[in-house]
């Protein structure tokens, strides 16, 4: 028998042989007959009043067919949408624009260029209003207010821990360190920007809808939710998430353009395409992070003690996170990361400003960057000021294996983790000794060199049912499994990959469970009219939910399995063994039924009684979340006449329980750590006082090229998840959650004897010159 | 808006029309003759989605006007391989150079052009080679990998 490949193997990837060829299939790839094409015209102004749309203006470009204004939509009761986090959006507004670059009207036409004709030509009129774009300047008494509809910017105040307890466990440290840190906006900048093709089809009351989505089935019922009174339901809409060009989160939220070329599409009759451009793409889709926290960290007779965050989340003009319903700041409670402490309390207030909304993941599993941020800075500092190595202090405090599962102080049940051997083991990769040795050589000689940690938890693989939903839809996932008569198999999961490889590693897991080769397994997603209904892929739950579904289908096959084989062989149940891809009968090896002979049997000979077919499906509701793991080390140079860091060295070392892949996990490493250093370094999105975006576009905002990217060095440790049926636990987000500390962690570590305690993020040259220059430690010449 | 005829010979093929003078190559590629494996993914010729060879030479397509290349041989993604697969095409395949798959026509273009001109590229080389490129997915390290990849391949070629 052909060798199954199942887990452990680097399996090559399914779905390259088309991406190699130039044949996938993504969104701008779709092209329907009689197609209109959608553009959008924007507000230059980051809060006004708009007194006029001169409509006929677009008009009057040649090929455009119509202009579809916050007014047209009024008519219809779509200028406004619901966010996920019980907020509301403006699809168009119906008379005040409140961010830069907000939609203001569509104009639709016969060809994409005369849509963004119709779109410049288009005069509106507006009344500038007051900016606010400083959070902390929103929460002040007689702030300019953001949304008329709402008594303040104050959005929520969230908490969560002991307070009481943790100030008094604070007051009792013999040693606490306090440090602000704010972790700017960034964008996930896909490669692939956003867009649909909406096709209605007026006959049949059936609408098609294309979409960039991370999670279509989601998707098809938010659209029927909001679009019920208007008379559609959901089996009359089909939601197709072709192939992705990459999500990160960003692929997430319902963006106005869809709801645009859905009506666009209703109105004219024909099928309408959006998609956006780059700039749009940067300067109006969800942002993540823009957190500015406050924290502090105690320890007595040197063991980490208390923690306490407190947190001013900058939402924009709408609270649009992309987080599970009950979960105001996602999971940052996962913020006493690796550490044993025994109190902490976190706390987020979140504030309307003039900027778009937003709060998705940025490659992370809801708001964890920013809680392993806080942690992993702040445990540095304190290792210093109890004058210890920053790796001893932490391998002092980490909780230790012998403690699983562990219960932390905010409320969590870590599931498994070994984290002294990760970090060991990352030093032992790096030569972390060593490193320090040529670091005293190095500053004797008043060069610049540093060393950073992070040793990060994660919390993935949303999520249990009793407390995870969006929209009150639980957060399990699906895999629906087919064996055809001759063996090989289809494979439908309610996820939807955005280049992580689930063609294949879904693949191999139920190679794995039944024995069938990869190749012989079709899978696929993201059709709601043929997949089986799930929340979609993010927050690196793919695995965790719809592989463990994988898994548990896979063994409801082999029970049924075994049962023809019992008749095959006439044999008793009891007797049959399963040895991988097949079963044989106790004591005679010989007496054996393949998978692929039972599959036969399914359909041609089965048992009497039993129903012909051989197939199930699994809807997994995972029993608790996965806390993958790691220990990364990175190694600086900082050059003092430019203010340039470079990385020379980065040592990852990742556990996320069972590698189903190791290639494609590598892969996922690679390009998390990439996604890491990136807002360390190089991304933000900022804004000036009125509102102007700065770092609108591929110019400025600065995505890593192979340049800035270093030679990745990845290290492993398994510990399996003890819930999840495989053991695996999720990887694609841990880097990108882990990774930027420790690049801080290391320009700190260059920059300590200067008198340095802390640096902002992104650490662009300019902003570390300023530090050198301040400190005196510039070269001059 | 003023229209002109244009013969372009993408993948060996002549393609003939009236265009705007204003259509980019990369919407002639795509939406005229409907080879839709070149990508768009910025506005600012930044990202090297687009990239196709223009006479043998990387050019990023969404910033040449099509008339520009009125009787050029263009080369795409879909023209690679001839059939079989290109050295680079498997290399990037063994190696695990692509994830999502967007940026891979465009990084491919440019590693065959980078390959053509030094077969035996150091890493430093080929970081350079492909800056232009930009990748979300991968981190690099496995493209870097799959050029290294091609390159033993077209040299196994040539001495086979
Ligand atoms: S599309 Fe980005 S460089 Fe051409
Ligand atoms: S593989 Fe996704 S952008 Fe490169």
């Amino acid at each position: 028998m052909a060798e199954c490949r199942g887990l452990g193997h680097s399996v090559q990837r399914k779905e390259d042989a088309r991406f190699i060829r130039g044949q996938g299939r993504y969104i701008d790839d779709v092209k329907l007959p009689g197609m209109l094409y959608l553009d959008i015209a924007r507000s230059p102004y980051a809060h006004a009043k708009i007194t006029k749309i001169h409509e006929d203006t677009a008009m009057a470009v040649d090929g455009v067919a119509a202009v579809i204004t916050g007014k047209t939509l009024e008519g219809f009761k779509l200028a406004w949408m619901p966010t996920l986090m019980s907020d509301q959006q403006m699809v168009l507004p119906v008379d005040t624009v409140k961010y830069q670059a907000q939609e203001v009207a569509a104009i639709v036409a016969t060809s994409r260029y005369a849509a963004a004709d119709g779109a410049a030509a288009l005069e509106v009129d507006y009344d500038p209003l007051p900016v606010v774009v400083d959070p902390h300047e929103a929460l002040k008494p007689g702030a300019t207010k953001v949304r008329d509809d709402k008594e303040s910017n104050h959005i929520f105040h969230w908490e969560h821990g002991d307070a009481d307890g943790t100030d008094a466990a604070l007051a009792g440290c013999d040693t606490v360190v306090e440090q602000h840190m704010h972790l700017p906006r960034i964008h996930v900048a896909s490669i692939e920007t956003c867009g649909c093709v909406a096709s209605w089809n007026p006959v049949e009351g059936h609408l098609t809808l294309y979409l960039t989505t991370q999670a279509p089935h989601a998707i098809r019922t938010v659209v029927a939710l909001v679009t019920a009174h208007l008379g559609l339901a959901e089996h009359k809409i089909r939601v197709i998430s072709p192939d992705i060009g990459g999500g990160f989160g960003g692929k997430v939220p319902v963006y106005p353009g869809y709801v645009l070329a859905t009506a666009a599409s209703v109105v004219t009759g024909k099928p309408v395409k959006w998609i956006e451009d780059r700039s749009e793409n940067l300067q109006a889709d969800s942002f993540a992070r823009d957190y500015h926290i406050t924290a502090k960290l105690g320890s007595k007779d040197g063991k980490v003690t208390a923690l306490k965050l407190d947190t001013v989340a900058d939402h924009g003009y709408s609270d649009a996170a992309a987080n599970p319903s009950k979960f105001p700041a996602g999971l940052y409670h996962i913020a006493t990361g690796s550490y044993d402490l025994e109190n902490a309390h976190v706390s987020v207030d979140g504030v309307y400003t003039n900027k778009p909304p937003g709060g998705i993941a940025y490659r992370c599993s809801f708001r964890v960057t920013e809680a392993v941020h806080a942690i992993e800075r702040m445990v540095d500092l304190l290792a210093r000021e109890n004058g210890e190595d920053p790796a001893d202090f932490r391998l002092r405090n980490f909780i230790k294996p012998e403690q699983f599962p562990y219960q932390s102080a905010l409320g969590w049940e870590y599931d498994s983790g070994n984290y002294g051997a990760a970090l060991e083991k990352a030093m032992d990769m790096i030569g972390y000794r060593e490193l320090r040795a040529e670091q005293a050589e190095k500053r004797a000689r008043g060069e610049l060199m540093g060393v950073g940690i992070s040793s990060f938890t994660e919390i993935v693989g949303a999520g249990p049912s009793k407390t995870f939903d969006i929209l009150g839809i639980k957060m399990f996932d699906s895999a629906e499994i087919r064996i055809h008569p001759t063996g090989k198999a289809i494979a439908r999961f309610g996820t939807k990959s955005q280049g992580q490889g689930h063609e294949t590693t879904y693949a191999q897991i139920i190679a794995e469970e039944l024995g069938i080769p990869p190749e012989d397994i079709q899978v696929e997603e993201g059709d709601t009219d043929t997949a089986p209904y799930g929340l979609g892929t993010y927050a690196s739950r793919s695995t965790p939910t719809a592989g463990a579904a994988a898994s548990i289908a896979s063994r409801k096959i082999r029970d049924k399995a075994r049962k023809i084989a019992a008749h095959l062989l006439e044999a008793d149940e009891a007797d049959l063994v399963w040895e991988q891809g097949k079963f044989h009968v106790k004591g005679s090896p010989d007496r054996a039924k393949t998978i692929q002979d039972i599959a036969f049997a399914a359909y041609t000979n089965h048992p009497q009684g039993m129903e012909a077919g051989l197939e199930a499906i699994s809807y997994y509701d995972p029993p608790n979340l996965t806390f993958p793991f790691g220990s990364y080390i990175c190694c600086v140079d900082i050059d003092r006449g430019t203010g340039q860091v470079r990385i020379r060295r980065f040592v990852a070392v990742d556990d996320c329980g069972v590698r189903i892949n190791p290639m494609i996990v590598d892969g996922q490493i690679h390009g998390g750590l990439t996604m890491g250093i990136a807002p360390a370094l190089l991304e933000e999105i900022s804004y000036d006082a009125d509102g102007n975006i700065t770092g609108g576009n591929f110019m400025e905002y600065l995505v890593p090229t192979a340049m800035e990217t270093p030679h990745w060095e990845l290290g492993e440790t398994v510990t399996p998840s003890p819930h999840h049926p495989i053991g695996a636990k999720g990887v694609g987000e841990s880097a990108t959650v882990g990774a930027p500390p420790a690049v801080v962690n290391a320009v700190v570590d260059a920059l300590w004897h200067l008198g340095v305690r802390h640096m902002e993020i992104p650490m662009t040259p300019a902003r570390v010159w300023d530090v050198l220059n301040e400190h005196g430690a510039a070269a001059t010449r | 808006m003023s229209s002109h005829q244009i013969s372009v010979t993408i993948n060996g093929e002549e393609h003939t029309r009236e265009v705007e003078a204003r259509l980019l190559l990369v919407h002639f590629i795509r939406e005229e003759v409907g080879l839709t494996g070149t990508h768009i993914g910025c506005d600012t010729t930044s990202c090297g989605a687009c990239t196709v060879l223009l006479n043998g030479v990387p050019a990023k397509s969404c910033t040449v006007f099509a008339v520009a290349a009125d009787g050029a041989e263009v080369t795409t993604v879909e023209g690679l391989g001839n059939g079989g697969l290109h050295p680079v095409q498997q290399g990037f395949t063994e190696k695990h150079g692509l994830q999502c798959g967007f940026c891979t026509p465009g990084m491919m273009l440019t590693s065959k052009a980078l390959l053509e001109e030094n077969p035996d590229p150091s890493e430093e080389e080929i970081r350079w080679g492909i800056s232009g490129n930009l990748c979300r997915c991968t981190g690099y390290v496995n493209i870097v990998k799959a050029v290294q990849r091609a390159s033993e391949l077209m040299k196994e070629n040539s001495d086979g």
